[in-house]
């Protein structure tokens, strides 16, 4: 009766939005509690109707910044020489192949060769193909039912992928880690963040449910939380060890969390760090495998940038390899693995090829992921091939391995002195303290603004490194993201600021970057 | 027997009967736990090995069509070929063109995350198609690329569902998708029933009473999913049909969302195609202005099925544009739709023209296929009605058949000894006879007690018939058994 009497209200305040339309029926459906504003031409979705964990998700690395950049990149064309640079470099995301990095030959051989398999019936493709990328391409096609990239994975595998692709990964796998690993345990998606989705979808269930992430966190993780309706539940990176991720700290957030009634699932960890860089000890990683098992949690090991790693006296482990190592057996620790082919040396975010490694869930659980993955179908063929490629580079012997190597190592040599170029450039600057990237594609420096600057951006509404972000883009159009896109201590402030610009623009960056600064920091001296 | 055994799988049915059988929606599949007599490994190894060895010729006969879009990708992979001076040997001059023309629209080639919305020139060559299909403009910032439709379908159903009472008005029988995704976001499905008796249409009357139904147990209706032309169905909707439609989701405020994959697989000259998008401009204010629309477009349909790539976009009309800066942002999260698929969506929407070199056999090529597949529409359909106790409509459209088989009372019993529901009983020993691979009616929605199942209209022209004659045999021997030779009675 209260629901009908409340309706029926709400119907005389709306009534005369209806007027030129015969109401249906006495019900109204019911709209959230402030439509007193209702746009009568609205209609049905609105953002005051839709779902509104849409509305709290957030994702700053292509968020107010980057559509600022955009329109900056509009008026450079319309009126070149109307900023005072000349083009937009955006220093804001991991897409190292939009900054000119060449995609690897052997890898885009293979694809072009998948993609058009006549090719293979040719002999003059001999004379432009290397000879272990056709036989790559063979042994690919024969695993492909159909000997077609064209057609979704096969039927009874399509949820995870085409299983030769995946025996192929989980060879690599096993290559890789010293441990066996299970095709079947592999999801193939398009890119690692929708199998981030899927498991946020399975382990969340109400607001009460929680994830464990580290701060600063890639936002994917606190955008994923918020669409499917959980709670973040941090974890603080200590900056001035380095980022270090200490077990007291965990323990800290998940009790706070736990007195709060929420219910912690998973723990995520970023290795190599994203936006931070650090490369986990392998001290560090066994005593997040205890806490893990200890608290009955998922563990959630995002490891895109397992292939780039800049510093000798650190190395990759995957968390697979140092749960095995420790005794665990397949059933007893809950993880998931996420790889991408968006990183690494090759590059390839646009391919959106990706997977997760599911191990330590029973059989019923494994079932449902199956389900959630299926809705999708399949994820692209050509990020499937590129995966199981990544997974199993040419080897020694091979026949274009030395020039593969000579890629690779170009690649991840440049990457490595644009990491240290640009942190001793952030280091350089007043008030700037910047973390070595050991890892990863970014820096994530710490400005120590003065005071009139942090005054300045209160008085427009923006964060201080926001603001900061603003008018480095005005001044120089470099692209950056503000901290506050992937949390940070509070009170403190950073921006992001990837090493994927070619060597030979990181001067010019470099030397327009200090000026910025030193006029920023004169502007706003107190 | 010695089998000429096919399986009916490959590139229409997007998703195999096991998969149904292991719990995706749909009566008859056990719940959950219990070790599935259909497990991969106890499947009759005839049945796995037929599966592969069909694909395998469907795809071999696959159109110069398709070897055309992959040559241009091809190219756009490895772009150091189009350095190469022998370059031409290999690929023709206007494969080089077009390859050119789409790595000039990438910002880094098809390695580099696009614009979370799809590359800007690729969503404009859409738009151009929209155009000159509808004979509307089309803005091509309204149009948002995904990887496959479905993607596309599922952020919509996301944007659009709150909480359980948000109600999603869906086709029975539908495509699953739906289904999933609504209980995936935790919203309602209120099903409307598609007429079978009047060749699966579409009664608008039906839909008041749904909703009226649903509103009357506090559901909210918010959106009304029409799938034209229909999956599983086929059925191609009139224009009085979208007149309809679109009325009544003004009067109802409801958003419409026109699932228009199979736009171009169209098998009778009575009811072409025509976009939801195009009715909505034609019947003018208020409706061409206040009703919002989302269709969804793919290439893993038409003649160039390239379902493989996941290439699918959607277009918004009259969503207010803080409404499109949510989905933005949400798009944004996923970073880019994979570059390859968006360029087959150029290639699909930009085909050869009068004039271009490769026009008169582009156009041979893709009149033979739709040619063909009208034929084998009008096999299946011919075939099935000439079975005991089948009825099956027309394929308008799409690329399925859904006949309705009409179990006797002795089937549906010796199904419940089996544990099974009576449609999956009747698929299993239609592949354990046979060989042919099907999806049970469950798997779509059906009225209670009445059963179908759904095959593709895909298999080889030529081997068409003795698919069908195949078919007969298990349908009629079945038939034969379970009638006790007192005919067809009545559910």
């Amino acid at each position: 009766m209260r629901r009908f009497a409340t309706e029926r209200a709400k119907r005389l305040l709306f009534g005369s939005l209806l007027a030129s339309r015969s109401p249906p029926s006495a019900f109204l459906c019911s709209s959230p509690p402030a439509a007193a504003a209702m746009d009568p031409a609205a209609g049905v979705v609105t953002v005051d109707t839709i779902n509104p964990k849409v509305l709290k998700c957030e994702y700053a690395v292509r968020g107010e910044i980057v559509s600022h950049a955009q329109r900056l990149q509009q008026e450079l064309q319309d009126k070149p020489g109307s900023h005072p640079f000349d083009e937009i470099l955006y220093c804001n995301i991991g897409n190292p192949q939009s900054l000119g990095q060449q995609p690897v030959t052997f890898f885009r051989e293979v694809l072009a060769l998948c993609d058009h398999p006549s090719l293979l019936d040719k002999s003059e493709t001999h004379a432009l193909f290397s000879a272990d990328a056709i036989a790559r391409a063979w042994q690919i096609l024969d695993v492909i039912p159909g000997r077609a990239t064209g057609a979704y994975s096969h039927k009874l595998l399509i949820r995870q992928g085409i299983k030769g692709l995946r025996d192929a990964i989980a060879a690599g796998i096993a290559d890789r880690d010293g441990f066996p690993a299970n095709p079947d345990d592999i999801f193939l998606t398009d890119g690692a963040s929708p199998a981030v989705h899927m498991m946020m979808q399975l382990l969340i269930r109400s607001e009460k449910d929680g994830i464990l992430c580290p701060i600063p966190q890639y936002p994917l993780y606190s955008a994923s939380i918020a669409l499917h309706g959980g709670s973040l539940v941090p974890y603080y990176l200590d900056e001035s060890t380095g980022w270090g991720l200490e077990i007291s700290e965990l323990k800290k957030q998940l009790e706070d969390a736990r007195s709060k009634g929420i219910t912690v699932r998973a723990l995520v960890v970023i290795n190599p760090g994203n936006p931070t860089g650090q490369v986990l000890a392998e001290e560090n990683q066994r005593e997040i495998v205890n806490f893990c098992k200890n608290e009955g949690l998922v563990l959630l090991a995002d490891e895109v940038y397992q292939e780039n790693i800049y510093v000798d006296d650190k190395k990759f482990n995957s968390f697979k390899k140092i749960t095995r190592s420790m005794g665990y057996s397949d059933d007893e620790i809950p993880l998931v693995s996420f790889q991408s082919v968006s990183k690494g040396y090759y590059g390839e975010c646009g391919k959106r090829g990706g997977y997760m490694e599911v191990t330590g869930f029973n059989a019923g659980v494994r079932e449902q992921i199956y389900k959630v993955a299926s809705v999708n179908l399949c994820s692209n063929i050509s990020g499937q091939i590129l995966a199981s490629l990544v997974m199993n580079p040419p080897k020694v012997g091979d026949e274009s391995y030395e020039s593969f190597n000579a890629e690779k190592n170009g690649i991840l040599s440049s990457l490595a002195r644009r990491a240290k170029a640009l942190e001793d450039a952030f280091n350089s600057l007043e008030g700037v303290s910047c973390n070595k990237a050991e890892g990863a594609m970014y820096l994530f420096p710490r400005l120590r603004l003065p005071q009139k600057a942090i005054a300045a951006a209160k008085a427009v509404n923006a964060a201080p490194d926001a603001f900061y972000a603003r008018r480095l883009l005005d001044a120089t159009g470099i692209v950056v993201v503000p901290g506050s896109g992937f949390g940070q201590v509070p009170g403190t402030w950073h921006v992001r600021c990837t090493i994927l610009p070619q060597e030979d623009k990181i001067p010019a960056i470099i030397s327009r970057l200090k000026a910025f600064h030193e006029a920023f920091m004169e502007e706003f001296r107190g | 027997m010695a089998y000429l055994i096919k399986s009916f799988f490959v590139l229409g049915v997007r998703v195999g009967f096991f998969d149904w059988i292991s719990g995706i929606g749909g009566e008859g599949s056990p719940s959950g736990m219990a070790p599935k007599p259909l497990d991969y490994e106890s499947l009759n190894e005839n049945v796995k090995k037929v599966a592969y060895a069909v694909r395998g010729e469907l795809y071999l006969r696959a159109s110069e069509l398709q070897k055309e879009g992959k040559k241009v990708i091809a190219l756009c992979q490895a772009p150091f070929l189009l350095d190469d001076p022998n370059v031409g040997l290999l690929f023709p001059a206007d494969a080089i063109d077009r390859a050119k023309h789409y790595l000039s629209l990438t910002s880094g080639g098809l390695g580099a995350y696009s614009d979370s919305r799809g590359l800007p020139g690729i969503r404009k060559e859409i738009a151009e198609f929209i155009g000159r299909r509808d004979g509307y403009h089309s803005d091509p910032e309204l149009i948002y690329l995904t990887d496959g439709a479905s993607k596309g379908v599922m952020q919509i159903l996301n944007t659009i569902i709150r909480n359980e009472n948000d109600g999603i008005l869906v086709p029975v029988p539908q495509y699953p998708l739906y289904s999933a995704t609504i209980s995936l976001y935790g919203g309602s499905l209120v099903p409307y029933y598609l007429e079978e008796e009047a060749n699966w249409g579409l009664d608008i009357n039906h839909i008041r009473q749904s909703v009226a139904a649903a509103q009357m147990k506090g559901i909210c209706v918010r959106a009304l999913v029409i799938i034209n032309p229909g999956n599983p169905t086929g059925q191609c909707l009139s224009e009085a049909n979208l007149r309809e439609l679109l009325k009544f989701c003004f009067q109802e405020n409801i958003v419409l969302l026109a699932d228009e994959v199979y736009q171009q697989n169209i098998y009778q000259d009575e009811r072409p195609f025509i976009s939801a998008r195009k009715i909505l401009l034609d019947m003018g204010p208020p409706i061409s202005t206040e009703v919002q629309l989302v269709s969804f477009h793919t290439v893993s349909k038409g003649y160039w099925g390239e379902c493989g790539q996941r290439g699918g976009y959607f277009e918004m009309t009259n969503l207010p544009a803080k409404t499109v800066d949510e989905i933005y942002k949400v798009a944004s999260v996923s970073l880019s739709p994979n570059v390859p698929g968006q360029i087959f969506l150029g290639l699909m929407v930009n085909p050869p023209k009068p004039g271009d070199i490769s026009y008169l056999k582009f156009a041979a090529e893709s009149n033979a296929i739709l040619e063909s597949l009208k034929r084998r529409a009008h096999i299946m359909t011919d075939g099935f009605n000439s079975c005991r106790n089948v009825v099956c409509n027309f394929t308008e459209g799409a690329m399925y058949s859904f006949p309705q088989i009409r179990l006797p009372p002795k089937a549906i019993e010796a199904a419940k000894r089996a544990g099974k529901a009576p449609d999956v009983f009747y698929c299993l020993k239609l592949v354990e006879a046979t060989g042919i691979s099907t999806v049970p009616g469950s798997g779509f929605g059906q009225k209670e007690g009445v059963f179908h199942l759904r095959t593709t209209i895909l298999p080889a022209e030529e081997e068409m018939p003795a698919i069908m004659d195949s078919f007969k045999k298990f349908n009629d021997e079945f038939m034969e058994q379970y009638e006790d030779y007192r005919g067809y009675s009545r559910m």
